[in-house]
């Protein structure tokens, strides 16, 4: 520590080509946090999922509707504590462009389920009493301007009503959050009860069941059960806890993400090259400066120590401005697009990973000059000045 | 003229010695190219994205879905409601036969070759006649499926890109069985990511009864969509939209294409900037490097001039040769490369390849010589005014 003034000292000894570097590196990790809050959110779910719940779709396909006669014969299957359902609306408020999710459920049954999702007990007593009620995630109340006691219309897609339109009104009687910050509550919830009698076509099915086992059940084996009593119906069923469920719907998007996280993996670690380059440069250049370091009576190891310290100096200052800059824009993002991309998040363990390669593409960069500074015969490097 | 020759001069000089600062000329070179790398391909997805689903859109060809529906799955239209617009006014006749195709479109869970995951295939039930309101699709391999059987044929992108689909063999949906009898060719279109059989045979396993998701009919020219649109809408039995079949997919494709470029073009930049760091920094190192030499020069009678643009040259040089790198190693890594996602609108795969265009080629040289000049316009305005005497007193 107490060599600082002079490794500091040092970093600025060439003011234009340090500045450079530490854009190049500021850089850098300015893209690498903003790929890893992108990644986070392409496997958006995966990390949130509750190990006691399960998810249970038709086995043909996502799309396909179960019979809302499932209902009471899975909440008698051994090991299962309880079962909610839920439905996919596909509408659109005021604009097509607008598209969120919104559920039909059953109040109680859903907010039991997913005990992370925060709301005053008022206003769920509020919804459960309103038919026409309906509650939505904070960051699309915060993202349309909508307010408690407002009364919106939603535009269907696909389910028309009975009367044969197809703007659904809704009253707005609570607005919930999430005490899980990796969470997305870009989601809007209404009564089944409604939806049901409402739609002109469809009823009796509901979209897909989650239910919770008991804690001393085991959850695969639970799923094994409840396919199996639905073998050989037209309905057959397939059931995964909610992470297989989250991981599997990820990976319908494909190789995509993988592509982008390998190019821009690349991109990463060729910037970090461009400015590791610079710093070697920058040392080699002073080769004969450390003999005369070593000549006045520094030590080998302190030498050593001094170039190592100022590269993985550089690359600390350069790095978490542009982690700190990435995790504010990833704020930002999370807040303007969450209806849109939900989960966009900068993860503890992404900014962990960023400081351990800042301090290993530090040493990288500085290890050989300085194992070679550290070597030095002070004769031959002064002979060489 | 005399400067002309200087600087040609000095051009040469320059280029002649960047072996002696490999290590800093290659840190430009390959700070630029892999700019223009990682702009090709990711763009090369949106571009290979947006042919999939153009190319299957023509505008003689209407689509006409439920009134309010934002693709064929969401839609739904009765019996009654497909024959009123195959009798429609401004549907293409073959004889006294109006060219029309109505279709179911569902979607199936196949296992993808590529990750062994369940993966939401578009499942689509036709008619003989979707082979005539559709453009360049033929059967390739195999035979057409038979009508009232459980057959199907698949696209050739499907077949590619899924599990368990060649021709020959049996698939299994939750309890039906459906034998593949052949396969179809559609020009790479997104047609080819789906898999089809007979609409009749579709509707009773669905249990759609006798509804359609979708009508497609050819139209006798382009203009007569709307002719089709006013008289549909005069027509209280059917509240429907109608869309040219471009207009269809371009919309379907939206999303998708919007979102590659949003985080495409952005990224783009912030990597450019990255790269003319590196450049600058390069020429930086170049110019005090050859602080003697160019002093040399300027003692010997060559002017300022020559020496920054010989400057500028060699950074643009460096720059262009990235460039050219990072396109061709987009160009044979990724051109073709096939691959597939979600879509959201009808929340179904659709398999396309990367294409790097000539166009997101050219794009990315302009990107790459802008870095160049920009790398290269600091470092030479040092170098010109490089105090002479002082400059060769450090000899």
């Amino acid at each position: 520590m107490k060599y600082f003034g002079l490794i500091w000292k040092n970093v600025w000894r060439k003011k234009i080509r340090t500045s450079l570097t530490l854009l190049s590196v500021f850089v850098a990790f300015l893209l690498f946090a903003l790929l890893s809050a992108l990644g986070y959110a392409f496997k958006s779910g995966e990390d949130v999922a509750d190990a006691e719940r399960l998810v249970i779709i038709d086995k043909v396909s996502l799309i396909n509707p179960l019979p809302m006669a499932y209902k009471n014969r899975i909440a008698a299957t051994e090991g299962v504590h309880s079962v909610a359902h839920a439905s996919w609306f596909g509408g659109y408020y005021q604009d097509p462009r607008n598209q969120f999710a919104q559920f039909p459920t059953d109040p109680y049954e859903y907010f039991s389920m997913y005990p992370e999702l925060e709301m005053p007990e008022e206003q769920l007593e509020n919804w459960a009493k309103n038919r026409q009620g309906a509650v939505l995630g904070r960051e699309l109340a915060e993202q349309f301007g909508i307010k408690v006691g407002d009364r919106i219309p939603i535009q269907a897609t696909i389910w028309t009503k009975a009367d044969g339109g197809r703007t659904w009104e809704f009253d707005i009687e609570g607005i919930f959050g999430t005490n899980d910050p990796r969470g997305s509550t870009a989601f809007f919830l209404f009564h089944y009860d409604y939806f049901e009698e409402a739609r002109a076509f469809g009823k009796g099915t509901v979209g897909w069941y989650i239910l919770r086992v008991t804690p001393d059940a085991d959850p695969v084996q639970v799923a094994n059960a409840i396919d199996l009593q639905f073998a050989n119906s037209p309905n057959e069923t397939e059931t995964s806890t909610e992470a297989a469920f989250a991981q599997s719907f990820a990976k319908q998007f494909g190789n995509i993400a993988l592509i982008v996280t390998m190019i821009l993996g690349a991109v990463f670690f060729t910037l970090l090259l461009v400015s590791g380059n610079t710093m070697s440069q920058s040392v080699r250049e002073r080769i004969s400066e450390l003999a005369v370091l070593k000549t006045v009576g520094f030590t080998d190891r302190a030498v050593l120590g001094i170039v190592l310290a100022e590269a993985v100096l550089i690359m600390l200052m350069g790095g978490l401005l542009g982690l700190g800059i990435g995790w504010l824009l990833v704020q930002g993002a999370a807040q303007q697009l969450g209806a849109f991309l939900p989960g966009i998040f900068l993860s503890g363990e992404a900014i962990l990973t960023a400081v351990g390669i800042m301090i290993g593409a530090g040493i990288v960069a500085g290890i050989f000059p300085a194992l070679k500074a550290m070597r030095l015969s002070i004769i031959d490097a002064l002979a060489r000045a | 003229m005399k400067t002309i020759k200087q600087i040609i001069a000095v051009t040469a000089l320059n280029l002649r010695n960047i072996p002696q600062r490999l290590a800093s000329s290659v840190v430009a070179v390959v700070g630029v190219g892999a700019v223009v790398l990682v702009f090709a391909a990711v763009l090369s997805m949106a571009a290979g994205l947006e042919r999939t689903m153009l190319s299957a859109g023509s505008d003689d060809t209407a689509i006409i879905l439920r009134n309010g529906s934002t693709s064929e799955l969401n839609s739904g239209l009765s019996n009654e409601q497909t024959l009123i617009v195959s009798n429609a006014p401004g549907v293409l006749k073959d004889g006294n036969e109006p060219i029309v195709s109505s279709e179911l479109y569902v979607v199936v869970d196949v296992k993808k070759r590529s990750n062994q995951s369940d993966a939401n295939v578009p499942f689509r039930g036709v008619q003989a006649s979707a082979f005539d309101v559709r453009h360049n699709v033929t059967i390739s391999d195999g035979r057409m499926f038979e009508e009232g059987k459980n057959e199907i044929i698949v696209g050739r992108s499907a077949q590619q890109e899924f599990m368990g689909l060649e021709t020959g063999k049996t698939i299994r949906f939750g309890q039906n069985e459906w034998l593949v009898v052949g396969t179809f060719d559609a020009n790479g279109s997104v047609s080819e990511s789906e898999l089809w059989t007979d609409v009749r045979v579709l509707q009773s396993t669905y249990r759609r009864g006798n509804s359609f998701q979708s009508i497609r009919v050819k139209l006798e020219s382009p203009e007569s969509i709307e002719t089709l649109e006013q008289a549909l809408a005069e027509d209280p039995r059917i509240d429907a939209d109608v869309l040219t079949e471009r207009e269809y997919y371009s919309s379907q494709s939206q999303g998708l294409v919007q979102f590659i470029k949003l985080i495409g073009y952005p990224l783009t930049l912030l990597m450019a900037i990255g790269a003319v760091f590196g450049a600058l920094n390069s020429m930086y190192s170049s110019v005090s490097v050859r602080g003697k030499e160019i002093a040399t020069l300027r003692a010997l009678g060559f002017g300022p001039t020559a020496v920054l643009v010989s400057t500028v040259v060699e950074s643009v040089i460096l720059a262009l040769a990235g460039g050219a790198l990072g396109g061709l190693l987009a160009y044979l890594v990724f051109n073709g490369f096939q691959v597939s996602t979600l879509n959201g609108p009808s929340f179904s795969q659709v398999v396309f390849d990367f294409a790097v265009t000539p166009e997101l080629l050219g794009q990315g040289m302009r990107a790459a010589l802008l870095i160049g000049v920009v790398g290269g316009l600091f470092p030479a305005i040092r170098a010109a005014r490089l105090p002479v005497a002082t400059a060769l007193r450090e000899l």
